[in-house]
């Protein structure tokens, strides 16, 4: 058991945090929550300054494009920019949370050297195109086909909740390539470039009134067979390998945002005589607890799962990360419950920041498998539960 | 940074479950919790009790010139998760930081017990010494064997949990003028570390009461199955897995702590080590049906030594606004770019409008 740093790490912290420090006081304001070309913008031009920086893809291996840092590393990146106050990953997420590691773990060559730089570099935007409306939790009963033609896929049918989908350039795609073979068997992972002919989307309004996501229309869609990423039929595998990413690490940094969140809410609490309360008071200092320790969790995960890469194994983050996933995404809104008692009728301003969170964090037990789902695989992968109804 | 476990502390742990497999197995622990009351306070069994000085127990983070072991509070945590697991009975944790202060704790020659405040006192009547922790001062109480109830007149009560005997004392005897001299450490650092061992004992159990539960659901059938096949039960087990894994992380980072002043680390793990044993052992009832409400079954067990140790040491209350006063102090410095969510902004807003 060792938290300590070695010399280089905290250099590594030194030089990130005086980064930081010069870097961020020079920003342009943050676009407007519904602006998305603007907010595509601005992320990807942070994105840049980090590559310029020598800050992206850290602990991608260097063959990826990335600088292979250590996970320990990659923490610190994650835990100091969070603290900095630094933009968040943003319209970045899928390409450098869970494409990117994914095409970096299952892709060619080839396949590298033509998504993982510009990922890196701000300059293309991925989206995840898993869900369809008859396909969400029960993800293997996905329909949208793909049928060979020479050295193309034709791709037809829909998904849907596609965040991200107006501005993005790629799409992870789950297609089924034989529809004859058992569920399971007959998918493949694809990379869709969004501006092929007869790819059509279609922005949803999510409960906050934002248009994060999007339904997508693939009518005959062509695509080289070369996008696809793992072999053919095996895209449930490699889908497993994007999931355990999506769950495993790309949260950790909200949690330290979290953190700050809860001081900042500790302080308006002192500011308007709602820290008088002591029930509420004491629920700041719960959650202070559970975000803590999530971020210590996040640390035992990392930990479990480099010794795993060390040891021959494949560096994915196992199930554990669904452990994570759950109790973060319970924490996640009581956070903003919390807060709304402590904005008390302020609370009802839509345009309130932590009102504005309040409502994204009800997504937090759906998006990225639901709470249900989570303490499935939980009981059947980690405890060895019988198989459940 | 490897937060996992060292081939040594893996050592360290699966020597100590396996002395306490031998020395106090599940025979015994039924043993103490079936014999009948009026049975009387049943003293910690003297010869486990040497066994575990011989092995370290008591000592462990006594310096090797001074006749420990020398090792630090993470393989502590360690020996006391186990003890926790197995409901090893008896004032462990005053035992464990009086080690070097009285003579032959170090050793199990002898049993301390400990009082914080007024409060409820654990296995006070075989107690040789009292620790007594008054506000910022500490000291120890000599009685002998069998003196510590009349010295602090202490009320003998039948604890909730049949393996524990308690007394409450409704007040600390006042200390002599001029203080006690011998005892070097200050209170509340005897309190964090003890709050840790305790937190560390509550990670026992609740990762215990999950495998008991998984266990039994795996082979109580009904309905022509498993009921471990049935969602319901399913997510009562991953939740308790979830409260365990979250509380190890927790109680094992506190154990790292380098910056012994800094209390937060282990309010936040006693919080949640107090809450995953006591919230795992109900959940495990629930798990067992009917069994689960029998005398015979061990869950019953947990969650009585555990509601005991929630009121050791820290309470969650204390634990809740130490954590949230340390909020207060973090908010202070916080950096950032958004002058527009800041606290005071909304409440200039709030003055420009009323
Ligand atoms: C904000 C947001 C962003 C998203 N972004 C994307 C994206 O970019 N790309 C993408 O592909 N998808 C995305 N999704 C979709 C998301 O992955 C799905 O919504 C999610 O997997 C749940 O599927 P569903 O909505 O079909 O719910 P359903 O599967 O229909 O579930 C309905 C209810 O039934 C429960 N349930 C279902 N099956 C079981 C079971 N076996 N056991 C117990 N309970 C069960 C669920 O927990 C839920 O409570 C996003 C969703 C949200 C909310």
């Amino acid at each position: 058991m060792d938290l300590t740093l070695t010399g280089e790490e905290e250099d590594f912290r030194r030089r990130l945090r005086a980064w930081l420090h010069d870097t961020l006081p020079g920003l342009p304001p943050e676009p407007p929550a519904d602006d998305w070309p603007a907010r595509r913008a601005y992320d990807c031009a942070w994105q840049r300054a980090l590559h310029d920086a020598g800050y992206a893809g850290l602990h991608w291996p260097a063959d990826a494009g990335g600088r292979g840092a250590t996970p320990t590393q990659h923490l610190i990146f994650i835990e100091e920019t969070e603290r900095a106050g630094a933009p968040y990953v943003g319209a970045n997420f899928v390409g450098l949370l869970h494409a990117g590691p994914t095409i970096a773990a299952e892709g060619t060559t080839a396949q590298r050297a033509r998504w993982l730089p510009p990922i890196l570099r701000g300059e293309e935007i991925w989206c995840q195109g898993f869900s369809e409306p008859d396909a969400g939790s029960d993800l293997a009963s996905l329909r949208t086909r793909a049928v060979r033609d020479g050295d193309s896929y034709v791709i037809t049918g829909s998904k849907i909740w596609t965040s991200h989908a107006e501005v993005a350039d790629w799409c992870e795609l789950l297609v089924r390539t034989d529809p004859a073979a058992p569920r399971h068997r007959g998918i493949s992972w694809i990379a869709l470039p969004m501006n092929a002919p007869g790819v059509t989307v279609r922005p949803l309004r999510t409960l906050a009134g934002t248009t994060e996501f999007a339904e997508v229309f693939l009518d005959e869609v062509r695509v080289p067979a070369t996008h696809r990423v793992g072999p053919e039929n095996d895209g449930w595998r490699v889908s497993m390998v994007t999931l355990s990413y999506e769950r495993g690490t790309a949260f950790a940094g909200e949690v330290v945002a979290c953190r700050r969140t809860l001081a900042r809410l500790a302080r308006t609490a002192r500011a308007n005589g709602r820290w008088d309360d002591a029930v509420l008071r004491r629920r700041l200092g719960r959650l202070h607890a559970e975000f803590t320790a999530l971020w210590r969790l996040v640390q035992w995960n990392v930990s479990e799962a480099a010794h795993a890469a060390r040891t021959g194994g494949d560096g994915v983050p196992g199930a554990g990360g669904s452990v994570f996933k759950l109790r973060y995404s319970q924490a996640r809104q009581e956070l903003y419950e919390a807060a709304a008692d402590v904005l008390g009728p302020e609370s009802l301003d839509a345009r309130q920041e932590w009102t504005a969170q309040r409502l994204s964090s009800l997504s937090y037990t759906i998006a990225a498998g639901t709470s249900q789902i989570q303490r499935n695989i939980i009981a059947e992968r980690i405890l060895g539960l019988p198989k459940g109804r | 940074m490897d937060f996992r476990l060292t081939d040594d502390q893996r050592a360290l742990q699966a020597g100590m479950r396996s002395l306490l497999a031998a020395r106090h197995p599940r025979e015994r622990l039924r043993a103490l919790a079936d014999s009948p009351p009026p049975a009387g306070p049943r003293a910690p069994d003297r010869a486990l009790w040497r066994a575990l000085g011989e092995a370290g127990f008591f000592s462990l983070r006594l310096a090797e010139k001074d006749g420990g072991v020398g090792l630090g509070m993470p393989e502590a945590v360690l020996l006391f998760e186990e003890a926790g697991r197995a409901l090893l009975p008896g004032p462990l944790v005053a035992t464990h930081l009086a080690a070097g202060l009285v003579e032959g704790a170090a050793e199990g020659n002898c049993v301390v017990t400990a009082l914080d405040g007024p409060g409820a006192a654990e296995h006070l009547a075989s107690a040789e010494a009292v620790l007594l922790l008054d506000g910022p001062a500490a000291r120890l109480l000599h009685t002998g064997a069998g003196g510590a109830p009349r010295a602090l007149r202490a009320r003998p009560v039948r604890c909730v949990d049949p393996t524990t005997p308690l007394h409450l004392v409704r007040q600390l005897p006042r200390a002599p003028d001029g203080g006690v001299p011998g005892l070097p450490a200050d209170a509340a650092r005897m309190r964090r570390e003890a709050a840790l061992l305790t937190a560390a004992q509550q990670l026992g159990s609740a990762f215990r009461t999950v495998e008991l539960a998984v266990s039994h659901a795996r082979q109580r059938a009904q309905f022509g199955r498993p009921v471990g096949g049935f969602q319901a039960v399913q997510h009562l087990c991953a939740e308790m897995l979830v409260r365990a894994e979250l509380a190890r992380a927790a109680v094992y980072a506190a154990s790292l702590s380098v910056e012994p002043d800094e209390p937060a680390e282990i309010a936040a793990a006693k919080l949640l080590a107090d809450s995953a044993a006591v919230r795992n052992a109900r959940d495990c009832l629930q798990v067992h049906g009917g069994l689960g409400f029998t005398w015979e079954s061990d869950v019953h067990l947990h969650l009585k030594r555990a509601w005991l140790r929630l009121r050791q040491w820290q309470s969650s209350a204390d634990s809740e606004e130490l954590l949230a006063n340390t909020l207060i102090r973090d908010a202070s410095h916080i950096p950032g770019r958004h002058p527009a969510n800041d606290a005071t902004d909304v409440l200039d807003a709030e003055n420009v409008t009323a």
